[in-house]
């Protein structure tokens, strides 16, 4: 991997809306909304942005796919722009051009910023991707969201003998801790807090998923401004927040076309993570990762990945689950802003909004929510489904 | 000597007991509950009269070398497409090669024999070695009335040659004429009918008997020696005994019309009802099978000694076994789009079919065709340059490899409240394949709760989607094993 991206760029500002259904507001309002508080953080004048990375999945419904919009609406001076996606990972993959643009040398200061407009689609749900002429609706299953990762859970109780209801409880468990956390954060979506009945209870999506095991569909924006370590420095920053590794791993032809995997994890997930551990220099994930923002698109799907990054030994995870492992007060808490459970997916954005939790925590800046001794904060993000997904983790921590 | 060499057939896994059309009905009309006797099949929401035609040819023609068929006849009333060869779908997806001849026979419900009869005759003429005839038939009729309780879907496949023959071909004789007891016009969802008593009095127990009379005196047959009559007629059995006699039989020939366990399936029916004479027929058995509409063709059969040594079938039997009972005449209508189901926002994304993607993929899409590395051996779904196989890195040394007839076992299943889909519950999981492979594919005919991991599954042709321009696509789903 070369030498790695460990301390070789500083984010100095971030920003993010209030996420939610945003009727009010429009992409290019939302985009406004996540840079304002992005830039006055960052204290730096909007004319020192030399190269911008914007991040859109749903482009068809908001934006569209060129990366004019970003620059036309902060009325950015000619720089370079670039519009990337990649899947849920979207957000983490606009801060891997900024940070790697950076980190080269190409520009000195670089801004990410990640938007998703859904609630124009006029119905509930992540919306259905337009099916033009396109290859695989020819042959592919009658499969969305909840249902590809739903197939996890069949897998997984029948490779560790875990039984529906002990596995339903899991589950239930996780959306549970993080309504708890989520609760806390004026900028969460959903700030209920369901009781673990009325999870168990709740109408089936997917067998086992119910309504309380997905994630809802919002509307939001965040964005991070990054620069060198020496800038940082001279532009008098003090406590400041470096990168320590980002990773990117995407399926091969191995879960979907050879019987070996059995689809209880993400091999993603697993390879971007042990990457990551190594770029950033982790021994010891249980010991050093202060606190995880996963992918829980879907309850099982953080259940698994607890698993995938090594907070949980394999099969295990839905025990320490149901014991607390992960809960606000446990060895390794996840999701302590909420998640996408109480921030819903707005897909370009959830890559960012993961890392301005991680990003305010290192900073004490989190209130209710701050945990004590924090070092270094992970995300992960996964897109696609279980058998062809796009795994991205970041990690950082303090210079 | 010619004559049929094998034979197979389809009913749909739905059935409907007609004492719940009636009672349905019955606010607007009890003349239902004169008809309500057993149950009809109904297609599901997947099916068609090419999906069942489908399985049908599959079923007839297991046992046989594929390679030495060299036409394809399909006959139907309800053909999906007006212009695009029904029956080339069919010869796709079973896996015969481009050599084949395909013919369509239609408009008329006479269609399922005349192709029988014209199959015979070319095979005689020399004209080809071994034709698969298949009739298939999906009825959909308006709520309330009597063919809705008359008819039921299913399809009959016969293959037609001179090698082995179970049955040999001893006559055919046949009456055409433009007598319409009712019509449906090319534009039309439904048919007219006329009176009952026009049709049964002018139709039925005019050109049946006329057309076997016409057979027994040209082949010479002794009436007394015919063990079965096999014709179709929604009028039952008084009636059916009015023709027999005026034809010159013995009433205790008389096949039946299967009302009870299926309905009347059109131009399929005498197919149908022939492919399901033979499973219980004997060496010497003289069967005469007639179609009726527009006139009548009869012809003549008498099952050989070869009967005794065909490959294992499905068979019609074995289908009518399969079955589960739909309870919800609602639901059935809404498959028919009788009645119009809000099917939400989410329907709105409309699929356009790409022509060229799929001429492209179309050994895969129809033919469930994936590919075998001959480096290491592995097969997979859908087909592709480069070996899976993370020890191997093959690219390019790929063989065709069939999945349409490989077992398979449910590997991780799950179901789906989102899709839009007339047919609830969505049920959709990873297969694994016998020999190699896997693939997430929709579970079809499987109740909840008889989905779990390790459930075996059969390969089975199914409708995809269809869209408002009127294409409808076919792509493979994974239903519950049948044994032989």
């Amino acid at each position: 991997m070369g030498n790695g991206i460990k301390d070789k760029v500083a984010i100095i500002g971030m920003g993010c809306t209030r996420f939610g259904e945003r009727w009010e507001s429009s992409a290019y309002d939302l985009i406004l909304e996540a840079f304002n508080e992005c830039i006055a953080d960052a204290g730096i004048e909007k004319e020192a942005i030399q190269a911008a990375w914007l991040g859109a999945y749903y482009e068809q419904f908001h934006i569209g796919k060129l990366a004019v919009p970003l620059s036309v609406t902060l009325n950015l001076d000619h720089i370079p722009v670039s519009h990337v996606e990649n899947a849920c990972c979207t957000g983490t993959e606009a801060l891997r051009g900024a940070a790697y643009a950076v980190a080269s040398g190409a520009c000195d200061i670089a801004l990410a910023l990640g938007v998703e407009k859904l609630k124009d689609c006029g119905y509930g749900g992540l919306p259905e991707e337009s099916k033009g002429p396109m290859a695989d609706t020819l042959w592919q299953a009658n499969i969305n969201g909840p249902s590809i990762f739903a197939l996890l859970a069949s897998s997984y109780r029948e490779k560790y003998k875990v039984s529906k209801e002990d596995l339903k409880r899991a589950i239930a468990h996780v959306s549970w801790k993080s309504h708890q956390n989520g609760f806390k954060n004026p900028k969460a979506h959903l700030r209920t807090k369901p009781t673990i009945e009325q999870i168990i209870n709740a109408p089936i999506i997917a067998e086992p998923l119910g309504l309380y095991d997905s994630c809802g569909v919002s509307d939001g924006a965040a964005c991070a401004i990054v620069t060198t370590p020496e800038i940082a420095k001279s532009l008098g920053k003090d406590n400041i927040i470096s990168i320590k590794s980002l990773q990117i791993a995407a399926s091969s032809a191995y879960e979907t076309k050879f019987n070996e995997w059995d689809h209880t994890y993400f091999v993603t997930a697993t390879k971007a993570c042990q990457r990551a551990y190594e770029e950033a220099g982790v021994k010891n994930p249980r010991e050093e990762i202060s606190l995880t923002e996963v992918h829980d698109c879907f309850s099982i799907t953080e259940l698994v990945l607890m698993e995938d990054l090594q907070m949980s030994d394999r099969g295990n995870a839905w025990k320490d689950i149901l014991d607390g492992a992960f809960d606000f007060d446990g060895r390794n808490p996840c999701q302590v802003d909420g998640g996408l459970k109480c921030f819903g997916h707005p897909v370009g954005a959830s890559g960012l909004r993961m890392i301005y939790e991680n990003y305010n925590q290192l900073l004490g800046r989190c209130g209710e929510r701050q945990l004590k001794n924090v070092n270094l904060g992970l995300t992960h993000n996964v897109g696609g489904g279980p058998e062809r997904s796009v795994s991205g983790i970041s990690i950082i921590g303090r210079l | 000597m010619v004559g049929i060499v094998s034979y197979g057939g389809y009913v749909p896994y739905l059935r409907l007991e007609r004492s719940i059309i009636a009672k349905s009905n019955s606010w607007y009309s009890m003349e239902g509950f004169g008809f309500a006797q057993g149950e009809r099949s109904i297609a599901n929401y997947d099916e068609d009269t090419i999906t069942m035609a489908v399985e049908a040819s599959i079923d007839s023609i297991a046992g046989i070398e594929k390679s030495k068929i060299d036409a394809l006849y399909f006959a139907s009333t309800t053909l999906p497409f007006a212009e695009r060869d029904n029956a080339g779908i069919i010869k796709l997806a079973i896996g015969l090669g481009n050599e084949v001849l395909t013919a369509n026979f239609s408009s008329t419900l006479r269609s399922g024999t005349t192709a029988l009869r014209t199959a015979i005759d070319v095979v005689k003429g020399g004209g080809h070695r071994q034709i698969l005839v298949t009739a298939s038939e999906n009825r959909v009729s308006r709520s309330s009335s009597r063919m809705e309780l008359w008819y039921g879907d299913a399809a009959g496949s016969l293959v037609v040659g001179s090698e082995n023959v179970i049955a040999e071909y001893l006559g055919s004789y046949s009456v055409c004429d433009d007598f319409m007891p009712s019509y449906r016009g090319s534009k039309n969802k439904f048919e007219y009918r006329w009176e009952d008593r026009f049709d049964r009095e002018e139709g039925y127990q005019k050109f049946y008997p006329q057309a076997i009379k016409g057979l027994i005196e040209k082949t010479g047959v002794a009436p007394g020696d015919v063990a079965k009559v096999i014709f179709p007629c929604v009028f039952g059995n008084s009636v059916m005994k009015k023709i027999a006699v005026e034809a010159g039989l013995n009433p205790e020939c008389i096949f039946g019309n299967m009302h009870e366990q299926l309905g009347d399936s059109g131009s399929a029916h005498p197919i149908v009802m022939l492919s399901y004479a033979l499973e219980q027929a004997k060496p010497g058995d003289k069967i005469i099978v007639a179609g009726y509409g527009q006139g009548v063709d009869a012809i003549l059969f008498m099952v050989t000694d070869n009967i005794k040594n065909i490959s294992p079938k499905v068979g019609i039997s074995g289908y009518l076994a399969h079955k589960k009972n739909e309870k919800s005449y609602l639901r059935w209508l809404a498959i028919n789009e009788i009645i119009d189901i809000d099917q939400g926002a989410r329907a709105d994304a409309i699929s356009r079919a790409s022509l060229s993607s799929q001429w492209r993929q179309r050994k895969f899409v129809t033919s469930l065709i994936g590919s075998k590395c001959t480096k290491c051996g592995y097969p997979q779904l859908p087909p592709a340059r480069v070996c899976p196989n993370p020890k191997c890195g093959a690219i390019d040394m790929f063989e065709d490899y069939n999945f349409a007839d490989k077992p398979g076992k449910i590997f991780n299943y799950t179901t789906n409240a989102l899709a839009v889909s007339v047919g609830k519950p969505v049920l959709l999981g990873t297969v694994m394949f016998e020999g190699g492979g896997r693939f997430i594919m929709d579970l079809t005919d499987f109740n909840t709760e008889e989905v779990e991991v390790g459930v075996p599954v059969r390969m089975t042709f199914r409708r995809l989607w269809k869209e408002e321009r009127g294409y409808t696509h076919y792509f493979w789903k994974a239903a519950p094993a049948i044994n032989k």
